[in-house]
């Protein structure tokens, strides 16, 4: 039976996280030079065209489709057949409307990735490698962990809004790329974002786009989605201010670029606990992603010199995985899911440990495997006479801004 | 005539204006800058990555003058622009060749006033 109630708001949050691609492509675009600004935003607004076709067409079908083995979900709602507005079995919502919503979480993963090769990807190559990703890499996870029938499921796994599917996979396979791709040319591990503001307005949008991606995980209005709603709040409200402390005692002076960026890292690790633990589990969690991003970025990417450029792995794939491990610590099934360690229940953190490292390996060889293809194929990097010049005019044949008028 | 280039810190730019006024001198071109001398150069941080001595901003301001002007107006950005500290700025005063007011077609000393 539908439930206009749960509807409506399921009809909000999917424009919530829709909104939050176009944003993330601000938070990403400020943080380039000038010059490669509109290649960053072009990349998420393609992905959003492409995913949003992708999913409808089989993304979905392979992602959420009825189970086969355990491992993937098969060609029954290709071309969204047998895809009806009568809600799924244990939903209260269209099943159109579960279907979409879902979709924009599958169109920001890969538009998460794009910060670990700004600047010097080819986007032809960009584009194969995205298409392949989220049909080989993020609809078997979103399966595996979502899907009814999909065997970390099965196992109990928790992960109410995608901190193992979404940032798990995407900030472990920033990193592969990353490192694949190879360092910028010249001046790159540190050059200014050319528009601090704008990222600004992208990290603003986010945390409200937020409520929609993680309160909107409960499917529908109740009790766990307002938890959901409130923890993302609380964690983020932890993280932000976590990182200007340790930025303003490491680094002599509070940065608005770090306080940003502690907001993203405390929304990730929020993310699979969000309808599981208490307002005050979330403040550990925002606090505990916040700091352990903080070290990421701070020391352990210039000791190993990768130019994972925008800290896709350090923020996206450090937190989440915090955050999913956090889950197994914090969860309580007066909230939502189960008990965790806390609660006396130490197997759930085990099975937590689980989908990370599954998670982890997947995405690391998959990414590996896409990229040598697709590299062979199309070419993944830039000339460097290219990367001089800048992507905009390079690849796009424009520019973010003029000189004069 | 001579004309002159002076680069000044940003915020001087008023003081400067104001003096260069007095002195009977209204006409100028002024351009956004980046610089350094022996000021060094700004230390920026961004995720725990410092950049140092990166250029500072500046001001450049173009004055084109007479002869008779010269003086006055160096006296004027000097006055204008002066903190006592370093990056106060310099002048730096070259000869010119020619000067052309468009609308009029006047060349040299009355092109310039």
């Amino acid at each position: 039976m539908v439930n206009y109630t749960d509807t409506v708001w399921m009809l909000i949050a999917t424009a919530l996280v829709m909104l939050m691609t176009p944003t993330l492509a601000f938070f990403y675009g400020g943080l380039v030079r000038k010059k490669n600004v509109l290649s960053v935003l072009m990349q998420s607004m393609i992905i959003l065209s492409i995913i949003s076709l992708q999913w409808v067409l089989f993304g979905y079908s392979l992602a959420f489709g009825p189970d086969i083995g355990g491992v993937i979900g098969g060609l029954d709602f290709v071309g969204l057949a047998n895809v009806t507005m009568k809600p799924l079995e244990g939903q209260t919502i269209p099943h159109q409307l579960f279907m979409m919503f879902q979709m924009m979480f599958a169109v920001i993963t890969p538009a998460l990735i794009v910060g670990a090769f700004v600047e010097r990807i080819k986007f032809s190559g960009f584009i194969l490698f995205t298409l392949l990703w989220s049909t080989l890499i993020y609809d078997p996870m979103a399966h595996w962990v979502w899907g009814s029938g999909g065997w970390l499921a099965d196992l109990g796994a928790l992960d109410f809004a995608g901190g193992t599917v979404i940032h798990i996979t995407a900030g472990v396979s920033a990193l592969v790329f990353a490192l694949m791709l190879g360092k910028r040319c010249g001046g790159g591990m540190g050059s200014s974002p050319h528009n601090l503001p704008f990222s600004v307005l992208g990290a603003g949008f986010l945390w409200f786009g937020w409520f929609g991606f993680n309160a909107g995980s409960a499917l529908g209005v109740g009790n766990q989605t307002i938890s959901a709603f409130l923890n993302t709040n609380t964690a983020a409200a932890a993280a932000a201010s976590t990182w200007m402390i340790l930025d303003w005692m490491i680094n002599k002076k509070p940065t608005l670029l770090g306080v940003i960026t502690g907001v993203v890292a405390g929304l990730v690790a929020i993310t699979p606990a969000a309808g599981f633990v208490t307002p005050m589990a979330s403040i550990v969690i925002g606090a505990g992603g916040s700091l352990l991003g903080f070290v990421f970025v701070t020391y352990v990417k210039e000791k190993f010199g990768y130019d994972d450029s925008l800290d896709v792995f350090g923020v996206h794939g450090m937190a989440g995985i915090f955050g999913a491990l956090a889950t197994g610590i914090f969860a309580t099934k007066s909230i939502g899911g189960a008990d965790g360690l806390l609660y006396g229940n130490p197997k759930q953190l085990w099975v937590q440990f689980l989908s990370v490292v599954v998670a982890i390996v997947f995405s690391a060889i998959g990414t590996y495997v896409i990229f040598k293809f697709v590299d062979k194929v199309v070419g993944l990097r830039v000339e460097k006479r290219e990367e001089n010049i800048g992507l905009d005019l390079t690849q796009h044949q424009e520019t973010g801004y003029t000189l004069i008028d | 005539m001579k004309y002159v280039i002076a680069v000044i810190r940003p915020h001087k730019l008023e003081d400067v204006k104001a003096e260069l006024e007095k002195a009977g001198v209204h006409l100028m071109t002024v351009v956004d800058a980046v610089g350094c001398g022996r000021q060094k150069g700004v230390t920026e941080i961004y995720r725990g990555v410092k950049e140092v001595d990166n250029l500072l901003r500046k001001i450049k301001i173009e004055v084109a003058v007479n002869e008779e002007y010269l003086e006055p107006t160096i006296e004027a950005i000097t006055k204008g622009a002066y903190e006592g500290n370093i990056g106060d700025g310099k002048i730096f005063v070259m000869g010119l060749e020619d000067c052309v007011r468009i609308r009029t077609g006047e060349r040299g000393k009355p092109a310039i006033g």
